[in-house]
């Protein structure tokens, strides 16, 4: 027998705690408690998330920009970015759409069912990086979702920025997100515009997208955007290529704006490679890009 | 490093030593259509049924690490909740008798992403710290590219390596728990002569490859030929079939996908390699689908080998092991390819492969 080779306890000695290193933490999840479930149009509810421990809970910390995975055991996993301020720590919120699977099971639960949540993976916005400086936030459609986080981080930390600017385009009013929030945002000493494609009867706001409000913004800026302004843009691909040329020509720095690119994961920790553009996985150097970095993927766009 | 001379009765000692545990080695599983015998990786009880002398196996050592299909954790399901339960998928230590230098090779690649990076697989992990690993010199077949890809010798990843020089062989041996079963047999400290017929059969071995692939500047190259045509011609081609990616040695990509027991009291979360060339690999969720065309996939299987890993790692992802080649319906091979890309010309007609 003194010629058995031993068995390696891969797990021996291992503490738990360095998420990004310990091989016991892989396929270690937070048992959360879906709280509450808010309905934000007909395809997109909000969906409030704790995670059950309240230790974890308050360990939890993530930055705006990030996201999650979440599970329900038997359904599927999959990437969500947090669309809740930081300082709820591991109270969080979620923005979904249901389009798949695991959503449209997603869409027929209520309150008080137990998912899995993993996380929080992939890279933020960089918000300390712009104190003092004007912002732009730029959404068009579901991209309201991984924007919100850092609108209200914004306006939790109001005094630290000049400026704040939020430009939100959807194709019809009826697929607005965060409706009910919008007058909070504005009393913040917020600038929001809401531009809509296509109006219904009772619309009476701007109608076209979100180019046409950013284009009368940057002309009033003038020359002053090159040296005073951060942009965070957030929206299907081709959006943000015609936002961030537009930004590109006024004079803002190609460093300066940030994207959140969207892939279907299935890992979320840099292995299984579904989320890669060109040979860059977007769960490690992503979901947010600086443009410069978007600019350099290949068919990111 | 330790080296000793080993004589080849002495090799079946070494089998019995390590019979103690589950041994893997190449063997001779049937014959392919023009009469060559074909190898798989396979679990061996006795020592005649080894074949060290194997051209190379089909399939690649992988799916005693990365299997094909793994279950990543179940649930138990009850009124409240659930509860996770994870298994790393081996229970005993494995001996992996005669892997060549590319399949060695092609296990270090994997660390580098699986074992090394930021949120190390412990499903890989658990195998590949479980395994004793004993490599084989090799003859280069008509198919190999390993040395244009610096992976014709192993330099680490194995417990010892040995290397035919005749009526006896070389040992390297790199691993304390090899060192140590050695001590069960006979070796002798290596004599001048034993050096010299090894660097003879090193310079043998280099004068017989025939496919060389120039890999100068290829990460650059693939960057400016992004948009090039060549592409399209290898995307027509491709049947997006996905064997490539099962006959590679270091394709790692997988999907996941969870199911409910049939008594409704669990559920299990199974992870399944995958290929990038298979067309729902970047799909998302709602039906888009980044990569729509066949030769956009492929253009990225590409992308991912040469230069993803290269920009991670500064190496290559690719081996050379030229299984992929070989495995090919549509007959794609790496070496074309890359001298296309290379060259923007696309081949005129299929050069007949491998002299055949």
């Amino acid at each position: 027998m003194e010629n058995r080779l031993p068995f390696v306890d891969i797990l021996k000695g291992v503490s738990g705690f360095q998420r990004k290193s310990d091989l016991g933490s892989f396929e270690y999840s937070y048992k959360a408690e879906i709280t509450n479930v808010y309905p934000l149009t007909q395809n997109e509810k909000l969906y409030q998330i704790q995670i059950v421990d309240p230790d974890m809970r308050r360990r939890f910390t993530f930055r705006p920009g990030q996201f999650v995975m979440l599970e329900v055991p038997g359904v599927g996993e999959a990437p969500f970015s947090i669309s809740s301020s930081p300082v709820r720590h591991g109270d969080i919120e979620l923005c979904i759409r249901n389009v798949g699977n695991l959503t449209n099971f997603l869409a027929r639960v209520e309150r008080g069912v137990q998912v899995g949540i993993t996380g929080p993976f992939g890279t933020s916005f960089p918000l300390e990086d712009m104190i003092g400086q004007n912002i732009f936030l730029i959404a068009g459609g579901l991209g309201i979702a991984p924007l919100r986080s850092p609108v209200l981080s914004v306006l939790e930390n109001r005094s630290r920025y000049a400026n704040v600017d939020i430009i939100y385009g959807a194709r019809q009013p009826s697929e607005l997100l965060f409706t009910y929030q919008y007058d909070m945002w504005r009393k913040f000493d917020i600038s929001l515009d809401i531009i809509v494609e296509k109006p219904d009867t009772q619309w009476n706001g701007p109608v076209g997208r979100t180019t046409d409000v950013l284009r009368e913004k940057v002309t009033k800026a003038g020359s002053l955007l090159s040296n005073n302004t951060y942009a965070i843009v957030c929206g299907p691909p081709v959006m943000f290529k015609f936002v961030c040329n537009m930004l590109t020509e006024a004079g803002v720095p190609m460093q300066k704006m940030f994207v959140s690119l969207e892939r279907r994961m299935h890992c979320g920790r840099g292995k299984c490679c579904r989320c890669n553009v060109g040979s860059t996985y977007t769960c490690l150097k992503g979901p947010v890009f600086d443009y410069w970095s978007v600019m350099n993927l290949k068919e990111a766009i | 490093m330790i080296f000793r001379i080993l004589n080849k009765p002495e090799l079946r000692e070494l089998f019995d030593v390590l019979a103690a545990n589950r041994i893997i080695g190449p063997v001779q599983k049937g014959t392919s259509h023009d009469g060559k015998p074909l190898y798989v990786f396979e679990p061996v009880f006795d020592f005649n049924e080894l074949k060290l002398d194997y051209t190379s196996t089909t399939r690649p050592a992988k799916r005693y690490f990365l299997p094909s299909h793994e279950t990543l954790c179940t649930f138990s399901i009850h009124e409240n909740g659930w509860e996770k339960s994870v298994d790393f998928n081996i229970h005993e230590p494995h001996v992996f008798f005669g892997m060549h230098a590319c399949d060695i090779n092609a296990l270090d690649k994997l660390d580098k992403v699986l074992l090394e990076s930021n949120f190390p697989t412990p499903y890989y992990a658990a195998k590949r710290k479980n395994m004793f690993i004993i490599g084989i010199e090799c003859t280069p077949q008509p198919f190999c590219f390993c040395r244009s890809m610096g992976t014709d010798s192993a330099f680490h990843g194995f417990d010892m390596f040995l290397t035919d020089l005749g009526d006896r062989y070389f040992v390297e041996v790199q691993s304390v728990a090899a060192f140590n079963f050695l001590k069960n047999i006979k070796t002798r400290e290596p004599e001048e002569k034993d050096h010299a017929r090894y660097m003879e059969l090193v310079a043998e071995k280099n004068r017989m490859f025939t496919t060389i692939v120039d890999t100068t500047d290829l990460a650059k190259i693939l960057d400016m030929e992004f948009q090039s045509d060549v592409w399209k011609y290898w995307g027509d081609k491709c049947l997006s079939c996905g064997t490539c990616a099962s006959v590679c040695p270091t394709c790692y990509c997988y999907g996941v996908e969870e199911s409910v027991d049939i008594d409704l009291k669990g559920a299990k979360k199974k992870k399944h390699l995958y290929s990038c060339n298979l067309i729902d690999f970047a799909e998302v969720a709602g039906g888009h689908n980044f990569r729509p065309e066949s030769h956009t996939r492929l253009k990225y299987r590409y992308y991912h080998k040469h230069r993803g890993f290269m920009e991670e790692f500064e190496e290559s992802l690719c081996v050379g092991c030229g299984r992929c080649s070989e495995a090919c319906l549509a007959k794609i091979t790496v070496p074309e390819v890359i001298a296309s890309v290379r060259s923007g010309v696309k081949p005129k007609r299929r050069s007949s492969r491998h002299g055949k």
